[in-house]
């Protein structure tokens, strides 16, 4: 069980979250304009990675506030968390 | 006469406060502070059950929760009775009953007993290799083997006990307090760090006091004295909570650990009541320190499970801690100066030590000196070859170990004994620590694994962090303690040591024996009878893999977990393999690590808290008026209201007619509602939803089709705009939660510049949803104020009104095809409202109808429920509401996906109408819908999704998803039963009031 430290409101446990795939998946502008396989690619393709992946968490039963979670997967050590919008680390 | 073999008065055993229990029938008696274990020994009892597969008779080996053999039934026959119970954990008390398990028809003469001697016939992976074949007889097979399987009885009535959780968060956790985690939890909480020490036994010391070895000094005290002032000192400590009886049974990630206390189960019956029996607590501490000591290692040699066979380290706590010897004439078969101590204390009581049999060449310690003072036999370089002893051990054979201790020379000695006390070294309880995620090291020296890359914010201390001697264990203890906490002094700075230099160790992981491995049975796991032999058959086998072996042989599979021997088992495999133990790694540490009863993990949360529900405002009314209810997410709706003993198909009939004829009323409050305001809520509405919202009029409503980005349909509800900028949107009952996150996560994350706000207030309303061509009269008498007429209120419209002093929105909406409202107020008037509609509409014959009503009116009509006539795999065109999907609006959610060449496929399945060519036939719900009969395969079309008999079309109608449906109109089309074929016909899925009529009515 995460030890969760949101933005908005600090640590929480993680039963107050909800994970949301993967982040940084910018939804297409135009959508009408790409090819079945362009929005295939937006639609169904994901990640899953082993070792450090960049996810979307949601505090669902807290603020409800989305953000993003830099967490390796093989260990699960959470490396960061920013809010949506703010730059990821490099 | 059953013997006594209390030896000395120990402080931890009250002998003034005598205990009577009942072990397999038979009445016996300990003393307050007794474990069922040492009470049984007291009276010289050691057979106290059989082996899992050959039912070998077997006795108690260890004096704690790492017990494989006796594990026991408590209080059988009762409704407080628990299987598989170590007699090692279980405190006595008066009236406490025990009994063995996995023997029939006792213990001591058990049917079972014949497996042991047709051993040979069950070798490692003998249920993989017998009942393969053939595959129609596994049914057969399976009723015998879940017969024979099995430890213990699950009680058969409700757990009368009490159980609760609590949540924990503290900045030290220390687990286990024997020495270390004594001074760690001290030294932590004198530093001002909020501290909790927990111990799964019922006395704080661990084994350290009852520690005798005369050469081991603290301060110049024994380490024992030393330990109990210190223990005294912890009283008195701030910022200290200790909880004895606590077994930590998970150490999960980020130090979020759960550990079970235990409260009532020492106690008699009659204290018991109305009681909390266990507490689960769910720990999240800052830094954990390990503390979680080691176990003794068996030693691995032929017929090494005889009862009377035992730790030497259970042996030495029996008599120094329960003041009980567990024989008359006691051996110790050793690689190290362990046996020695526990000899040493044997012979300091009285006992009779026959000799020690140690299969290194020597050793220089004092202790091995003092043994010899006493005139104790030792056997240098010498093993154990074989041992004799049904029900009890009686004598053991032993021989010359070779020098490199492969084989054995020499001639046989027999020696005569009763109890033998076995020394093999000691594993540092690792199991928690790797729980967390962190990772082990092999040692080759010391040929145990020691903790190495810690993931969590934790230390292991004491013998479970590999120091086994005082002095080590204060150095170390306190050099980790400074780093990890960040603090400078401690008490540990100026504590003088002494203790028994030497201590050698000769590890030999299979001891070997005069005869063939294949004629011997040395047990590595007791439990599952896993020998070395069925090891060694695993590997000629091909397994390679530790996981592998383990599961093919069940070693390490019991209850126990192979607490005593994984190790050896990895040894051996190791040794056979050719290949180093720290490549090998070790099985993996599952929690729980000791076993937890139901009744701990599920708390409070029993009967009616089991899972929580929601009522609306108006349920009382629900239940005085007979109403059977179904459950609708976590909702409870009124399903029907059956009078004068109707099914519940006559009084959906009933209530469908009336509906229709003249007025009927349903509590829809579970609605899901969300307030939608801000300067882009109209744009925002157009992007979530398929058709267009811009130009909707402020007090009009409009029906909304919402989909997921893939184009599936997700929810659907009317939505109402009360302002330039505040709509309210209505969800599905059991979608609410789930709309409102997805409406937030392209708010936050894809369109954070909309200037929109959203708010649940699904709780804050109730509503009375008033239908049928009456509805219009009985709305008139409870708002004679408001202008009815369809010029000022016509249908998919809203008015602000006041039922007496109460503000209410209106709206003209319907679900069901008939002229009807839907009366919203703040929900502690909902009751009022519904009641006041009740009252108004009994000349009109107001009847209430429940959910099945509505779904069968709105079945009648066609229209969808979101979750029952589509499964997340139907597009709006595939329902057949293309009209719904804006073709003008550049974008919503989903709409691209509506043009992929998957969702135009013109062969989707699509929902049509289904009638039955007997109208009187009504199709099951999920029955499957075929175009050929009498093939031997046919293409399986669609399914019915909803079908119901109409009181108002007086015949049988159903919804369905069929495959090119939409092209199928009035084709045939038959639905297989088991005893029969129903023929039915593709309709339109509008089988009322096609031109919208009595809307307006």
């Amino acid at each position: 069980m995460f030890l969760i430290n949101c933005p908005y409101c600090g640590e929480r446990d993680q039963q107050e979250f909800k994970a949301g795939g993967e982040a940084h998946i910018k939804r297409p502008k135009q959508p009408t304009e790409l090819s079945d396989d362009e929005w295939a690619e937006y639609l169904f393709m994901r990640k899953n990675i082993k070792g450090v992946q960049f996810e979307r968490w949601n505090h669902t039963h807290g603020c409800r506030k989305w953000f993003n979670m830099v967490r390796d997967t093989s260990n699960d050590e959470i490396k960061a968390i920013y809010k949506m919008g703010e730059k990821p680390p490099a | 006469m059953t013997k006594n073999l209390r030896v000395k008065s120990s402080e931890y055993i009250d002998e003034t406060n005598r205990i009577s229990f009942k072990f397999n029938g038979k009445t016996y008696h300990g003393f307050k502070g007794d474990t069922l274990a040492s009470a049984l020994l007291s009276n010289d009892v050691h057979l106290v059950g059989r082996s899992f597969k050959y039912h070998r008779p077997r006795g108690i080996m260890t004096s704690g929760s790492e017990e494989p053999n006796a594990i026991v039934q408590v209080n059988p026959g009762t409704n407080r009775t628990e299987p598989n119970v170590r007699a090692t954990e279980v405190e006595i008390y008066e009236g406490l009953e025990a009994s063995s398990q996995n023997c029939w028809p006792s213990v001591e003469f058990d049917i079972g007993g014949i497996n042991n001697f047709l051993s040979p016939f069950f070798p490692a992976g003998f249920y993989y290799k017998t009942f393969m074949w053939p595959a129609s007889f596994w049914e057969k097979y399976e009723f015998f083997i879940r017969h024979s399987a099995g430890l213990g009885k699950s009680p058969t009535s409700n757990d009368p006990d009490i159980y609760d959780h609590r949540n924990i968060h503290c900045d030290v956790l220390v687990i286990g307090a024997g020495i270390s985690g004594i001074l760690a939890a001290k030294n932590a909480a004198k530093n001002n760090f909020k501290t909790l020490l927990v111990d799964e036994k019922n006395e704080l010391g661990g084994s350290t006091i009852y520690e005798n070895n005369e050469f081991n000094k603290i301060d110049n005290k024994s380490p024992s004295e030393w330990l109990k002032k210190e223990i005294k000192e912890l009283k008195n400590i701030k910022n200290l909570e200790i909880k004895t009886r606590t077994s930590v049974a998970a150490y999960h990630q980020y130090n979020y650990l759960l550990a079970r206390e235990n409260l009532t189960d020492h106690l008699e019956v009659k204290d018991k009541t109305n009681k909390i029996r266990q507490r689960l607590l769910k720990i999240r501490a800052k830094k954990v320190i390990l503390a979680t000591g080691a176990l003794e290692r068996p030693l691995i040699f032929n017929n090494n499970d005889r009862p009377g066979i035992m730790l030497s380290s259970a042996v030495k706590k029996y008599s120094e801690f329960y003041g009980v010897a567990c024989g008359n004439k006691n051996l110790f078969f050793t690689n190290n100066d362990s046996a020695y101590e526990s000899a040493m204390s044997l012979y300091n009581k009285g006992i009779n030590v026959e000799a020690i049999i140690d299969i290194r060449e020597q050793s220089e310690s004092k202790i091995v000196k003092k043994v010899k003072e006493a005139g104790i036999k030792v056997y240098w370089s010498h093993t154990i070859v074989d041992t004799t002893g049904y029900k009890r051990l009686n004598s053991v054979s032993i021989m010359k170990l070779s020098n490199d201790g492969t084989s054995v020379t020499g001639s046989k000695i027999s020696i005569s004994c009763d109890c033998l006390g076995v020394a093999g070294g000691w594993t540092p309880a690792v199991h928690l620590y790797t729980q967390s995620g962190s990772k082990l090291k092999f040692d080759e020296e010391k040929q145990i694994f020691l903790p190495n890359q810690n993931t969590s914010k934790q230390i292991s201390v004491g013998s479970c962090g590999g120091d086994f001697k005082i002095d080590e264990i204060i150095k170390n203890l306190n050099q980790k303690l400074k780093a990890n906490l960040n603090i400078k002094e401690t008490d540990l700075d100026n504590i003088k040591v002494e203790i028994d230099q030497e201590n050698s160790k000769r590890n030999i992981w299979l001891l070997p024996s005069d005869k063939p491995l294949g004629k011997t049975k040395p047990f590595v796991d007791y439990q599952n009878d896993a020998t070395a032999k069925d090891i060694k058959l695993a590997l000629r086998e091909g397994f390679r893999s530790i996981e592998h072996v383990k599961r093919y042989t069940t070693t390490g599979m019991g209850t126990d977990q192979g607490k005593l021997g994984n190790m050896h088992a990895l040894g051996i495999i190791a040794d056979t393999a050719g290949v180093k133990m720290g490549e090998l790694g070790t099985t993996t540490f599952r929690p729980p690590y000791t076993p937890l009863t139901f009744g701990t993990i599920v708390g409070r949360n029993v009967g009616k808290f089991f899972d929580i529900f929601r009522r609306t405002p108006m349920n009382d009314w629900h239940v005085e008026n007979k109403a059977e209810f179904e459950n609708v997410g976590q909702w409870k709706r009124a399903w029907y209201y059956p009078i004068n003993g109707e099914t519940m198909h006559q009084a959906v009939q009933r209530e469908s007619k009336a509906a229709r004829e003249s007025a009927g009323i349903l509590d829809a409050s579970t609605l899901g509602k969300i307030d939608i305001q801000g300067s882009d809520a109209s744009e925002f509405l157009n992007r979530v939803y398929t058709n267009a919202w811009s130009k909707l009029a402020i007090g009009k409503c409009r029906y909304g089709l919402m989909l997921n980005e893939d184009g599936m349909v997700y929810d659907d509800g009317v939505t109402t705009r009360l302002g330039e900028n505040h709509y309210i949107m209505t969800t599905t009952t059991g979608g609410a939660a789930n709309v409102l996150g997805k409406l937030e996560d392209y708010l936050q994350t894809e369109w954070p510049e909309l200037d929109v706000y959203l708010t649940s207030v699904t709780d804050h309303y109730a509503t009375a949803s008033l239908c049928g061509p009456n509805s219009k009269k009985i709305l008139k008498k409870i708002i004679p104020d408001l202008d009815l007429s369809d010029e000022n209120f016509p249908h998919m419209s809203f008015k602000e009104s006041k039922i007496g002093n109460i503000q209410c929105r209106i709206m003209r909406i319907s679900f069901t095809g008939e002229h009807s409202y839907e009366i919203n107020v703040q929900a502690s008037y909902g009751k009022d409202l519904w009641e006041k509609c009740i009252e108004a509409g009994k000349e009109f014959n107001i009847t209430p109808y429940g959910t099945e009503t509505m779904h069968l009116l709105r079945a009648e009509k066609g229209f969808i429920i979101v979750g029952q006539d589509t499964d997340g795999t139907m597009t709006p065109i595939d329902l057949q509401m293309d009209w719904i999907v804006s073709k003008k609006k550049y974008d919503f959610i989903g709409k691209r996906s509506l043009y992929r060449s998957d969702t135009m496929r013109e062969d989707r399945k699509q929902l049509v109408g289904l009638l039955t060519d007997d109208p009187n036939i009504v199709l099951e719900e999920g029955a499957q819908i075929v175009s050929e009969l009498n093939q031997s395969q046919v293409e399986m079309l669609g399914h019915v999704t909803s079908s119901y008999f109409s009181p108002n079309l007086k015949k049988s109608i159903a919804l369905a998803v069929v495959r090119g449906g939409k092209d199928m109109m009035g084709k045939k089309l038959f639905v297989p039963m088991e005893n029969k074929n129903i023929n039915v016909t593709v309709a339109n899925p509008v089988f009322y009031d096609e031109k919208n009529e009595r809307l307006n009515a």
